[in-house]
């Protein structure tokens, strides 16, 4: 029996989480190992740090960040933000990380999907999507949702999985940040149309929208930060609701 | 000393990382004297089943590994591609494996499967032992391991299955053949039940 997944995100920048964190029990809520710790004890069943910084330059701290994580972590991780080649990966994996998210630069250059799955094999490939209804359709967007593009989510999850990608991470734009719930329409969509695990992202407000992303949207995972690092929902509390619900978690 | 096998492949560091929670030293290394004096060995692997086994080769180590397994009776565990090593070959590629336990490695049967299942299998599932193995010792709990894997064992000989997990079916999650020893999961990753398991193989 597979268990669904429940995955705290993290955004990094400068080797410190950003976003308010109001996280009961740590010393330092800034500290990205710290934090990572205290979701791992509680039950996280992975988690996902996402690089904001804004230089290259900035992003070499990364490795020896990720070479942190892993050190205090005993759970899965996969690390994104600014990858564009297989030379970014490659350091990434070997200091610990589990496996890494593509979202701009995929859309740019789809080839490098093929690449990394050619070099590190589609199980540590995260193909991330942030994606807003328009006309009816839902329309790609990159850089942090600033810039849309012409793909379309349906068809671009469907070669991202053909190139390679291991699994999907889709944030539905419109009800990022609404804790109104998950998208649930283009989810249970994903999830007929796709044979590689889906992740859902954006909205997750109340413990609720959990049971709909899982049973209504067939998400295999559900990723949310705010309520998390605010303590809106303690993922024990979550894990156990769940399980009243009928859906398993580890 | 647990040697963990440095053949140009995978996360070792997590592995070192976890047995180091479990009070339990270990060197990374790819020396031939270093491996010689092993009591212990865990192999690695991550990727394509061909990308480990031709790093594999090139490493030369292929002859010393088989002489500690195969001679010496050396403890070996073998992680996620390392356990797929251990067998005579993967339908992922063409290289052959290490061959010390019969049986090969084939992809997950899709028309075997109830429909909505995906492949990759990532995630954490429930594991049932096939047979007593000191590797569960003192897991009082139903153990739950972290997989990502598209392929998995399929043994010649049943004797050989350790562990059992189900996702569409019932595949073969770990091998134990005498001194050599394979989990398709991730312990490393996998929190306590993984930290009981590595700290259950350095004790063994």
């Amino acid at each position: 029996m597979l268990t669904k997944r429940i995955i705290p995100c993290l955004d990094i920048k400068d080797g410190r989480t950003v976003k308010g964190v109001n996280f009961v029990n740590i010393r330092d809520a800034g500290d990205p190992v710290e934090l990572a710790s205290a979701y791992a004890r509680q039950g996280a069943d992975e988690l996902v740090f996402l690089d904001i910084s804004a230089t290259n330059e900035k992003r070499k701290t990364l490795a020896a960040l990720v070479k942190d994580i892993a050190r205090h972590i005993n759970i899965p991780f996969t690390v994104g933000g600014g990858i564009s080649s297989v030379d970014d990966v490659g350091p990434l994996l070997e200091a610990g990380a589990d496996k890494v998210s593509i979202n701009s630069s995929a859309v740019r250059r789809p080839e490098l999907l093929d690449e990394l799955a050619n070099a590190f094999g589609t199980q540590c490939i995260v193909l991330a999507i942030d994606a807003r209804k328009i006309n009816n359709q839902w329309v790609v967007h990159t850089h942090g949702g600033k810039t849309s593009t012409d793909k379309k989510l349906f068809s671009w999850a469907k070669e991202g999985q053909e190139r390679g990608a291991g699994e999907i991470l889709f944030t539905s734009m419109d009800h990022d940040g609404t804790k109104s719930g998950f998208a649930i329409d283009p989810l249970e969509k994903l999830h007929n149309f796709l044979s590689i695990p889906v992740i859902a992202s954006g909205g997750a407000g109340v413990m609720e929208h959990f049971t709909q992303a899982f049973v209504l949207g067939k998400a295999d995972a559900a990723l949310a930060a705010s309520i998390f690092h605010f303590g809106e929902i303690a993922i024990p509390d979550l894990k156990k609701y769940l399980l009243n619900q009928g859906i398993i978690t580890r | 000393m647990i040697v963990i096998v440095d053949y140009g492949v995978g996360n070792l560091s997590s592995i070192q990382n976890m047995l180091k929670k479990a009070g339990v030293d270990s060197v990374i290394s790819a020396n031939r004297e270093v491996l010689s004096g092993a009591n212990k060995l865990i192999l690695p692997g991550v990727g394509a089943f061909d990308t480990c086994a031709e790093k594999l080769q090139q490493s030369g180590l292929r002859e010393l590994l088989n002489e500690k397994a195969l001679v010496r009776k050396t403890p070996v565990l073998g992680v996620c591609v390392g356990m797929q090593l251990l067998t005579e070959g993967s339908e992922e590629g063409k290289l052959p494996g290490l061959g010390w336990i019969k049986g090969n490695i084939v992809r997950f049967r899709r028309e075997s499967m109830a429909d909505g299942l995906k492949i990759p299998h990532m995630g954490w599932t429930d594991v049932s032992l096939a047979k007593p193995s000191r590797l569960f010792e003192g897991m009082h709990e139903e153990p739950r391991f972290y997989f990502v894997h598209s392929y998995h064992a399929s043994l010649r000989n049943q004797d050989d299955v350790l562990l059992k997990a189900t996702y569409g079916y019932e595949f073969a999650a770990a091998l134990e053949h005498e001194n050599i020893m394979g989990v398709q999961f991730h312990p490393e990753k996998s929190h306590k039940f993984g930290l009981k398991l590595l700290a259950n193989f350095a004790n063994l």
